[in-house]
């Protein structure tokens, strides 16, 4: 069975591999925001909670704040994006991810987007 | 919500993909599908493309415009020879700046262009104050155009022009008024064209190979790297010129003679702090209204305009520190985000000018 992706309203992403979540911001919200010159990561360790301030994406333009999609603990973080923030828009939803977490309740996933429904809800965006 | 104001290329931007975004009353592109940094390099490398008429373009008209003129501004205005521009700063009594603007020297008076934002300010300025001496005409029907770039000098009637003078032509088979002038730190044009030619002036210098649309965004982090003021973050009703570090717009003459307002202040008492450039280590960004910490990590000033640089491929700040830390090489730490991060003071301007010197 294929990993299935889910969305958040606030345009993460996040995707269950190996029992880890691994997470990162949205092709819609890369091109949004323009080009990324730089990411903070959140410390390996600490606990977030789910809509919490995980991380900050900036671009030329701004700094946007980056939500945990999900409940649990950071267990790694993606250390290319310190070099190489453009990732983020050349690959937002696959190597420009952001963090994995461990997630207490796999449960949450029920209350994301799933593709279809977070391409119609940025279509309404639109 | 009022509607915003559009430029007469307004059609031409969305045509080109662009992103807009609403820019003091106007929507104007803030950056085109290539992006930022890309429109950002064809400034630096190539030649890029502003919309800029969103910019105040308005003439005195009278005799004595230029010593009228000067009693609003420090800068050496009747000295402006035929064909020539200066930058000048429209000063208030505490010292405190009110406006930058452009000054030329155009037949029978002065032309000016200024900030988009404070241009219903200056206006009301400039006739409560000349009233009586000069004509204040508005050009609101006029488009302009920025042409920046090394291979910006596309248009073979102006490539002589030395950098801060004007004169009108045709460009591209437009009437105009082009000066060699600019906000980028390049070799560059602008173009004022009435709004009725803006489309087909514009469309005949993208068909330049050389030549690529940029917006705002670009447009700012290239007045960035090049050191330049934008007013509303690095110069306010609460700085004086000094303090901004732009002492030179007042000429010797003008310190003697003084006669604008705010000279006093401006002239006699010595600036506490100043405006420098900085980087901060890393790559996080310290972008306006970051707090600036001494060592101590007590705050001593803060950043008035901060972003990424990407000639130096890293971040870059003006703001204004006590003057005792002003010091190029001395360490300063930037609040980002409730941490300190640290950086020291450089020199401006980040990346080196590259203006036409014949």
């Amino acid at each position: 069975m294929a990993v299935r992706t889910y969305y958040t309203r606030e345009h993460e992403w996040v995707r269950i591999e190996d029992g880890v979540a691994v997470c990162g911001i949205t092709d819609y919200a890369q091109t949004q925001l323009g080009d990324v010159v730089y990411v903070e990561l959140p410390e390996v360790g600490v606990q977030v909670a789910r809509d919490g301030e995980a991380a900050v994406v900036e671009s030329t333009k701004a700094a946007s704040d980056v939500y945990a999609p999900l409940t649990g603990t950071i267990v790694a973080v993606n250390d290319r994006l310190e070099e190489s923030p453009d990732l983020v828009n050349e690959s937002a939803e696959d190597a420009g991810w952001f963090f994995r977490m461990e997630v207490d309740d796999e449960g949450e996933l029920d209350e994301l987007m799933d593709e279809e429904g977070y391409q119609a809800f940025v279509e309404e965006l639109d | 919500m009022t509607e915003l104001l559009k430029t007469p290329l307004h059609a031409m931007h969305l045509a080109a993909g662009a992103r807009m975004e609403p820019f003091v009353g106007y929507d104007m592109p803030l950056r085109y599908p290539q992006g930022s940094v890309a429109e950002h390099n064809q400034a630096r490398n190539r030649a890029a493309l502003f919309d800029v008429s969103h910019m105040g373009q308005l003439r005195l008209m009278g005799e004595d415009a230029d010593a009228a003129l000067e009693t609003l501004v420090p800068g050496d205005i009747q000295g402006l020879g035929d064909g020539a521009m200066r930058y000048t700063l429209f000063t208030l009594e505490n010292g405190g700046i009110l406006d930058d603007l452009i000054v030329s020297r155009v037949p029978g008076g002065l032309g000016l262009v200024v900030n988009a934002a404070r241009r219903n300010q200056d206006a009301e300025h400039l006739r409560n104050h000349l009233g009586g001496r000069v004509d204040v005409v508005p050009e609101p029907d006029r488009a302009l155009l920025a042409l920046q770039g090394p291979a910006a000098a596309v248009l073979p009637d102006f490539a002589d022009l030395p950098f801060m003078a004007w004169r009108e032509g045709e460009a591209c088979g437009v009437p105009a008024r082009v000066s060699r002038s600019g906000y980028t730190g390049e070799d560059g044009f602008e173009l004022s064209v009435a709004g009725a030619d803006a489309e087909a002036l514009a469309g005949r210098l993208l068909a330049h190979e050389a030549v690529a649309w940029a917006g705002l965004d670009a447009r700012n982090s290239l007045r960035l790297e090049a050191g330049l003021c934008l007013y509303g973050r690095d110069l306010d009703e609460d700085t004086t010129p000094l303090e901004a570090g732009l002492g030179w717009t007042v000429p010797k003459r003008r310190r003697e003679e003084r006669g604008f307002p705010g000279a006093a202040r401006i002239l006699d008492t010595p600036p506490t702090r100043r405006r420098v450039g900085m980087r901060p280590e890393g790559r996080v960004i310290a972008r306006e209204g970051s707090d600036l910490l001494d060592g101590s990590g007590e705050p001593v000033g803060w950043v008035a305009s901060g972003g990424f640089s990407p000639v130096l491929g890293g971040p870059v700040a003006m703001g204004y520190l006590p003057l005792a830390l002003a010091a190029p090489g001395t360490e300063v730490a930037f609040d980002i985000r409730g941490k300190p991060r640290p950086g020291r003071v450089v020199r401006l301007p980040f990346v080196p000018h590259n203006y036409f010197r014949g």
